[in-house]
């Protein structure tokens, strides 16, 4: 998030799609209910009406895989009604803290759906020279900031969106024109400099092809609107996991290391390259460009795990990580690939349920087969605990050594938890967990204690990356000391960092996450606060644990004021610069120390210093575009390139019809279960909730197959089939694509063959298809058929 | 003292049920095994182990397309409280602080409260091993509330669709909340202020009260006032102690043939233990994994 739960409060418009809030993030619904009370409108947009549309003020059906469409059809009509009411505008948002007036290279071209400089053999753009700036002979930037030049960023926009007519839109999307039309104009009215709108969204949005340009949609109306970096705004990603925040903190991604630094590739073959290769390079001064820092940030996370053995001369320990191969993608689905293939012959699943919640699960549990070996930590022997023993398998045939560590809940563990909003708060245990189990420091720490007690003994390759650790953390490791170690040091007086503004690039100074740097330091545990008094008038809660960055609760917020430092809504002032004083006083000003308005620009994790309208550094293309999911029901009505020309296709071969299979299916989640079920389907009293594995079908289409409610239906696509209750719904109906009628139906993806409550799981059905950018796998858009069981 | 009471907002509910989940939690009370019935809701009704669950109804709307509303049914604490009226033993009261009190003690089983409940909430089970049939129902969390905590279902509601406080101010914040919403629901109504001498669970309706599965107009039934006014003071009052031993063999015998009528059937699995209620055992047990054919039916 750029803001933060409580902040969703502040809204005046709170537009939630791609997200079913109140079913899977029912404590967000605490704030927008607050909003609401407040006059606050709410707009859903969703191919469902879900328990959260039964709340909104306004339901706007949509086809999965659409949004851009959609959100394409909102960029147009908010271009076009601030050159027609600029009133109703912060024009001066626009022109100062966004790079709408800023001159693109005039070789940038946009034909038929293909960007400039794409390379079709390779499946990517290859060339992305014409996405960037023109540059003075300073080397700075050209801008012109009447809006008008054709090769402004604000024209091309403008340019590019002229296709998302409603006609077009409503064709593509299924949704109708006046439900369009009365959810633009109501988020445009959030345009207003006082007021404020947010949007939230989930893994609806995500997980498609089309994924990243989703959220890049997001940004450019955001931007248009002037809705980031104040209190009631920004772009709000619903984190589906109480943790994964912090786990994405640390990098989790095989293409990042802690602090969403990049992860070391063969293209970085010295610590040398690696700066110069991964750390931006501005020659406008008032461009604050954080991430030149970044060469302090990784020698201090070398110094941090390599400790007294990382020295200037070693290059820190760099030579001692492993370097990924530049350009192969490390992600999810290969990852099993790779298991089926054999090249990856161990894994570890620690806390996670592949076997459920992968798409293709026919694929991966036959992948898991493949292993020599697999260690799965978790509170319940989950389906990928259990896969040697599935339905239908003979255990005998499965040559995989299967071992379970049994691992402790939240409640019986102490550490931190990073929430959706990058809050991160302390907890402590409550009780002791049962049996054998442990908690996942106490795991890590001891197994890497017998590795290096190997590699001591016996060698191995790159034996040093291991026995030269920093790794005092003993049998029993203290969650204070691992804190302690990401907040980071200053070697020179052993004393804690205040914060990564003392961090350096010289080994004087440690931090396993500059991010967190500033939590845990001489003051304290600072995500331990626990003062629930909020002096801001618009809670932040300052003293309520701690928030990265630098415990700023609103990130971007120098945007939220005008150019004087005076808050574009003194009413909901996010932070104020006091000329006389020169200072910012309110929340944790975001990059500026004592620098006045004018001396830096706002967005300082961009080199330019500009919140983008125009995207610079996308694998599909600068400005979002409408394609079709891999498996769709119609062609593309906004080109004829069908799928999103840089998007991974790893089975061609698995792809289903619109003949075979022609109703599109989307996978979601209930409130009373959660992820792939473990936790949730051996609680009994969740399971009298929701007992059984269902697929909901809308009542048209119901009458049309001869369903009927609760009776037993197939689904099945190219991949597999499950079996369903069917619950029969006017909730779902048909949209009109194109003029013909296409039907959608859902199912949740909780289930599997282990625990309590057993059933079919939804992945068996989703295809092995991911996103330009991440490759996040496509869950939310592919085709089905569906009969009676 | 003053009257508590808990205000339900229709237009804040988003049907998560962490109150039903609240609930059981708190009370200790088993899971129902249930079925997907082709909806959300569950289980599909009040029992003796849920006294808390939120309707699900589709609701059409006039200009097409459909309003989900969800409301809640449980005990309504009302004033003039029919279960009150003719429970035989006193078990049922109303405590000091107006909600619908009981001491599961006294109770005899007779199932009189179950029959004339207006809104149809209490519930009557026998014990599996003693057989004793004694009345479920909400108990408006009368240790939290002894302790000035929320009942549970309020406590863990998100989005505030529940609040509890003093009657006299949810009142007041009920009608205000109806005036603010009465231009998108012009049926809007607060619920529960003057029904049945007043409730002590007020609700903020968007439609019709039947639209929500509530009675428009609840009446104590004419037999429960006769039963407790008239019949009840001449049974004990003039014929003495032996025919009040009599009565009380007729309760009890009553409270018999009502387990009869209400008999569940039970399933027990060898192995594990578990339980299925049913007809039938079910043909796999979830737990151990053994045949359904290896159950044994439990007696009562």
């Amino acid at each position: 998030m750029t803001n933060h739960w409580v902040d969703i409060g502040n809204a005046d418009v709170i537009l939630i799609m791609g997200s079913n809030a109140a079913e899977n993030h029912p404590i967000s619904f605490h704030w927008v209910t607050k909003a609401m009370e407040k006059g606050a409108k709410l707009i859903h947009v969703d191919p469902r009406y879900t328990r959260t549309s039964a709340r909104a003020d306004i339901w706007a059906p949509m086809r999965s895989g659409t949004d851009i469409a959609f959100l394409g059809g909102m960029i147009k009509y908010i271009v076009e009604d601030i050159e027609k009411n600029p009133q109703n505008y912060n024009i001066e948002y626009l022109r100062e803290y966004t790079n709408a007036g800023w001159l693109i290279n005039p070789g940038y071209a946009f034909k038929d759906g293909i960007f400039s400089g794409y390379d079709a053999s390779a499946r990517a753009y290859s060339n992305k020279s014409t996405w960037q700036y023109q540059l003075d002979d300073k080397g700075i930037p050209k801008q012109d900031k009447t809006l008008k030049d054709p090769n402004c960023a604000f024209q091309l926009l403008k340019k590019h969106y002229s296709r998302y007519d409603l006609d077009t839109v409503s064709r593509t999307t299924g949704t109708p024109k006046d439900s369009l039309l009365k959810v633009y104009q109501t988020f445009a009215s959030s345009g207003r400099p006082d007021r404020a709108g947010t949007i939230m969204y989930a893994m609806g949005t995500t997980q498609h092809t089309v994924g990243s340009q989703n959220v890049r949609a997001y940004s450019v109306i955001q931007l248009l609107l002037a809705n980031v970096g104040i209190a009631g705004g920004g772009i709000n990603a619903l984190r589906g996991e109480s943790n994964v925040q912090g786990a994405t903190d640390h990098a989790i991604l095989f293409h990042l290391l802690p602090g969403y630094l990049p992860m070391i590739t063969t293209a970085h073959p010295t610590l040398a390259k690696y700066k110069e290769l991964t750390t931006p390079v501005s020659k406008d001064p008032k461009s604050g460009n954080w991430w030149k820092h970044r060469p302090k940030y990784m020698v201090s996370l070398l110094k941090a795990w390599y400790g007294n053995a990382a020295t200037k001369d070693n290059e820190f320990g760099y030579q001692w990580l492993p370097k990924i191969q530049a350009g192969v993608n490390y992600s999810h689905i290969p990852l099993f690939e790779a298991m089926e293939k054999g090249t990856i012959k161990g894994f570890m699943a620690w806390g996670q349920n592949p076997a459920v919640t992968s798409p293709n699960s026919n694929a991966v549990r036959k992948a898991l087969g493949m292993l020599d070996w697999l260690v799965a930590a978790d509170l319940w022997q989950t389906e990928t605990a259990t896969f040697w023993k599935r339905p239908g398998v003979d255990p005998k045939s499965i040559k995989t050594e299967v071992f379970m560590l049994p691992a402790c809940a939240s409640y019986e563990k102490e550490g931190s938890i990073a929430n959706s909003g990058r809050w991160t708060q302390w907890r402590y245990k409550a009780i002791d967990p049962p049996g054998d189990a442990e908690d996942d420091l106490w795991m890590i720490v001891n197994l890497m204690n017998k590795i290096r007690a190997m590699y001591s003994k016996e060698g191995g390759p790159n034996a040093e990356a291991i026995t030269k650790l920093a790794w005092d953390y003993g049998e029993h490791p203290s969650p204070h000391q691992v804190a302690k170690e990401i907040n980071g040091y200053d070697l020179t007086t052993g004393k804690l960092i205040t914060n990564f503004v003392g961090l350096k690039d010289d080994g004087t100074t440690s931090s396993g996450n500059w991010l967190f740097s500033g939590s845990y330091n001489e003051t304290g545990n600072l995500m331990a606060r626990r003062d629930n008094k909020d002096t801001s008038g618009i809670g932040l809660y300052s003293n309520w644990a701690w928030s990265w960055p630098l415990n700023r609760r609103i990130i971007y917020n120098r945007a939220s004021v005008d150019l004087n430092g005076n808050p574009w809504n003194p009413k909901r002032a996010v932070v104020k610069w006091d000329p006389a004083k020169k200072a910012w006083s309110g929340d944790v000003i975001d990059g500026f120390g004592a620098n006045s308005p004018t001396e830096i620009y706002p967005f300082i994790m961009q080199v330019e210093g500009m919140g983008r309208l125009f995207g610079l550094g996308m694998a599909d293309g600068p400005l979002p575009e409408h394609y079709e999911p891999w498996e769709s029901p119609t062609k593309n009505l906004l080109s004829s390139t069908q799928l999103n020309p840089a998007a991974k296709v790893w089975r061609p071969q698995e792809q289903g019809t619109p003949d075979k299979f022609p109703y599109v299916c989307s996978t979601y989640r209930v409130s009373e279960h959660w992820q792939g079920g473990a936790m949730t389907r051996n609680l009994p009293w969740l399971n009298e909730l929701f007992p059984e594995m269902f697929v909901e079908i809308g009542d048209e289409l119901a009458a049309e197959k001869g369903i009927k409610n609760g009776q037993k239906v197939i689904v099945e696509s190219a991949r597999g089939q499950v079996t369903a209750v069917a619950i029969v719904t006017a909730r779902l109906k048909p949209f009109t694509v194109d003029g013909r009628k296409v039907h959608e139906v859902g199912l949740p993806w909780h289930w599997g063959y282990a625990g309590i409550s057993k059933g079919d799981s939804a992945n068996l059905l989703t295809p092995y298809i991911g996103d330009a950018n991440t490759t996040i796998p496509e869950y939310k858009a592919f085709l089905v058929n569906v009969r009676r069981a | 003292m003053a009257e508590k009471a808990i205000l339900f907002d229709v237009t804040k509910c988003m049907a998560c049920r962490a109150c039903q989940v609240a609930c059981h939690q708190w009370n200790d009370l088993p899971a129902e095994m249930t079925t997907n019935r082709g909806t959300y809701e569950n289980p599909p009704d009040l029992s003796p182990t849920c006294w808390i669950k939120i309707r699900f109804n589709e609701v059409p709307k006039a200009g097409g397309g459909v309003d989900w509303v969800f409301t809640r049914q449980s005990c309504m604490h009302c004033t003039d409280a029919s279960c009150i009226e003719v429970c035989p033993t006193g078990a049922l009261y109303h405590s000091p602080d107006g909600f619908v009190a009981y001491n599961e003690d006294l109770c005899s089983g007779c199932g009189y409260c179950v029959e004339f409940c207006p809104f149809s909430v209490p519930r009557s089970a026998g014990s599996t091993i003693t057989g004793i049939r004694k009345m479920k129902k909400c108990l408006f969390c009368a240790d939290r509330v002894a302790e000035d905590n929320q009942p549970a279902c309020v406590k863990t509601c998100p989005p505030g669709a529940l609040t509890f406080g003093n009657r006299d101010d949810l009142v007041i914040a009920g009608k205000q909340r109806v005036k603010e919403i009465q231009a998108t629901y012009p049926s809007a109504y607060l619920y529960g202020e003057k029904e049945l001498g007043g409730l002590h669970v007020l609700y903020v309706l968007t439609y019709p009260p039947e639209v929500h599965g509530l009675p428009a107009k609840p009446e104590v039934p004419l037999a429960a006032s006769v039963w407790k006014n008239a019949l009840q003071p001449i049974g004990w009052g003039l014929v003495g102690l032996t025919v009040a031993g009599l009565g009380l063999n007729y309760i009890v015998a009553r409270a018999t043939v009502n387990a009869e009528r209400e008999r569940i059937t039970r399933w027990m699995c060898p192995t594990c233990g578990y339980i299925r209620q049913g007809d039938e055992p079910p043909d796999q047990c979830p737990v151990s994994g053994d045949p359904g054919k290896k159950f044994t039916r439990m007696e009562e």
